[in-house]
């Protein structure tokens, strides 16, 4: 019965029943929930879009608020993910208790923390969805092709609630998870080609960028969605994303499962 | 009676400390099984193993003829669980905490919304269907984790210390649904540390101390065996002391009184009495406290 932190974890239909009971607290309370990513679009937009952007005006033959409208969505998903399965996880498994009383029944543990990972990545859905008609209001969007965020949305959030789960899962308390959030997510947010292009940076740090931060993938697909300037590298970042979030998953159930099965 | 719960040589260890040492009962169908034990004896674990929460280091153990680390989903779905921790989820109301429960167990909404109901009724907490987690009192909190455990019609209640920090009331009340639901043919497991609702409601039951079981018997017999049928308390003095060993009465020492285990306390009070100078004497009948003391010892557990 032994499993390593590798072996895939045993997933069983249940846990959209995890899945559910976060979605109806978020409706319960939906007033809170969708302002943030609405109001976040328009302070974004105003004060680096047409506050900065005024000064810069074009970036690689791009209007500058049209360069970053897709980092802000980028990062949003980025947030909202790591973010609901850091803190928000945490929260639910350590104070409230909330894991252990769910799998006291038919759920195990892993359909818990998978429907955790599943809810992490539709938050990602649920911001772009609510910021996407902000942008286009402004038309610093393109559409329909701009539309196609919105599954990704889904594949990125699921990545970085993987990473995020394995943060919570080996975290000691809830102030550590203070170091992903200032030493991971902060840095990743400036230099993943978001407000200036990855080649302003030194060679090194390029290839670093590339190699181990997962938004400057998402935030070059998704530049590519809302210019619309799609290119053969669409792959490449896919592929990233794609194996990433597969090894960051099965990782973070396993981390989970050594924690909280003694 | 067919046999519900079977463990033998059931041992499990934590980062080498040995929290259940190699521990056999069985729980026949329809029991009410206590577990008593002073704290860190390994009576929640052995409850954790039971609910297919925490898998044994060795050893076999069986609920309802199935492996808890083969068909946990199987077991679980038959098992309502009480857990020592008040883990109730704050986002819900009280019904709202149950129906999400029900969801767990593949209810349907609409038969779910109706034993909320029922049970909110069985708990006398019909007043609080949307009233929030935060707003309770702990002896509300307690019957809600109580009814949370009954929305799957359990025919196997595992129940870890349920009514603790209860006021009598509020203990009283689940008492007297625990024995409702024994009547209508469940089998309840239990730990507590109160040893007046163990010899209540148990028929049968364990001591651990350590990981082992010490002992094992219904509450009566228990009593009988390991300390007699009364109890002769007298204040501790020397006078007292140099008597009772001249009288060889047996006596064991707790704290400023001395107690003596008898058949007949009638007969001890007399002599102690006539032939030792004492003023005061207090008989009473032997309980399950007197056993548990006498095996566990009195000195203070972690």
């Amino acid at each position: 019965m032994m499993t390593t932190l590798w072996s895939p974890p045993r997933i069983s239909r249940r846990a959209i029943k995890v899945w559910r009971r976060n979605l109806d607290v978020f409706v319960k309370t939906w007033k809170v929930n969708f302002f943030p990513p609405f109001i976040e679009a328009f302070l974004y937009l105003f004060a680096i879009g047409l506050g900065i952007g005024t000064y810069v005006g074009v970036i690689e033959g791009i209007p500058y608020v049209n360069y970053i409208a897709p980092a802000i969505l980028a990062i949003s998903i980025m947030n909202s993910a790591f973010f609901e399965c850091t803190y928000g996880s945490y929260v639910r498994m350590y104070y409230q208790k909330s894991f252990d009383a769910i799998i006291a029944t038919p759920l195990s543990i892993e359909d818990v923390i998978a429907g955790q990972l599943l809810w992490g990545a539709t938050r990602s859905v649920i911001s772009v969805t609510v910021m996407l008609p902000v942008f286009a209001a402004f038309g610093v969007i393109s559409f329909p092709a701009s539309l196609l965020v919105i599954p990704l949305a889904f594949l990125s959030g699921l990545m970085f609630a993987g990473i995020a789960m394995c943060f919570t899962a080996i975290t000691p308390g809830i102030d550590t998870l203070n170091y992903p959030a200032f030493l991971f997510i902060t840095p990743m947010m400036l230099f993943s080609g978001t407000f200036f292009p990855l080649t302003l940076l030194p060679l090194f740090f390029q290839y670093l960028a590339v190699a181990i931060l997962p938004l400057t993938h998402l935030v070059a697909i998704t530049r590519m969605f809302t210019l619309p300037a799609v290119t053969w590298t669409l792959g490449l970042h896919l592929v990233w994303i794609i194996v990433v979030t597969a090894i960051f998953c099965v990782l973070s159930i396993n981390l989970m499962r050594r924690r909280l099965i003694v | 009676m067919p046999v519900i719960i079977q463990a033998q040589d059931l041992t499990k260890t934590y980062n080498g400390v040995v929290a259940v040492d190699g521990i056999g009962f069985t729980v026949r169908a329809g029991e009410v099984f206590g577990f008593l034990g002073p704290n860190g004896a390994g009576k929640t674990t052995t409850m954790k193993m039971i609910a297919c929460v925490s898998p044994r280091t060795s050893g076999t153990l069986s609920v309802f003829g199935m492996d808890p680390e083969r068909q946990p989903t199987e077991i679980k779905q038959e098992i309502g669980v009480v857990p020592q921790e008040t883990n109730l989820d704050p986002d819900f109301t009280c019904s709202g905490n149950l129906t999400t429960y029900a969801r767990y167990f593949d209810i349907p909404a609409p038969e779910a919304q109706k034993r909320a109901r029922d049970l909110l009724a069985f708990v006398q907490l019909e007043d609080k269907r949307d009233v929030l987690i935060d707003k309770l009192s702990g002896g509300m909190k307690r019957r809600l984790i109580l009814a949370r455990a009954l929305i799957n019609n359990p025919s196997l209640l595992i129940l870890d210390e349920p009514t603790i920090g209860l006021d009598p009331q509020a203990r009283h009340l689940i008492w007297e649904r625990l024995r409702l639901l024994q009547a209508q043919g469940n089998t309840i497991v239990l730990t507590t540390h109160y040893l007046d609702e163990a010899a209540r409601l148990c028929d049968r039951l364990v001591i651990m101390d350590h990981g082992k079981i010490l002992v094992l018997g219904t509450p009566a017999d228990l009593v009988k065996q390991h300390v007699g049928s009364e109890i002769v308390e007298v204040e501790k003095t020397d006078e007292v002391l140099a008597c009772l060993a001249g009288q060889k009465i047996p006596y064991e020492v707790t704290g400023d009184m001395v107690q003596v285990a008898t058949e007949s306390a009638r007969d001890v009070a007399k002599t102690l009495l006539d032939s030792c100078d004492i003023k005061k004497v207090i008989t009473r009948p032997a309980t399950l406290e007197d056993v548990f003391l006498k095996l566990t010892g009195r000195t203070l557990r972690e």
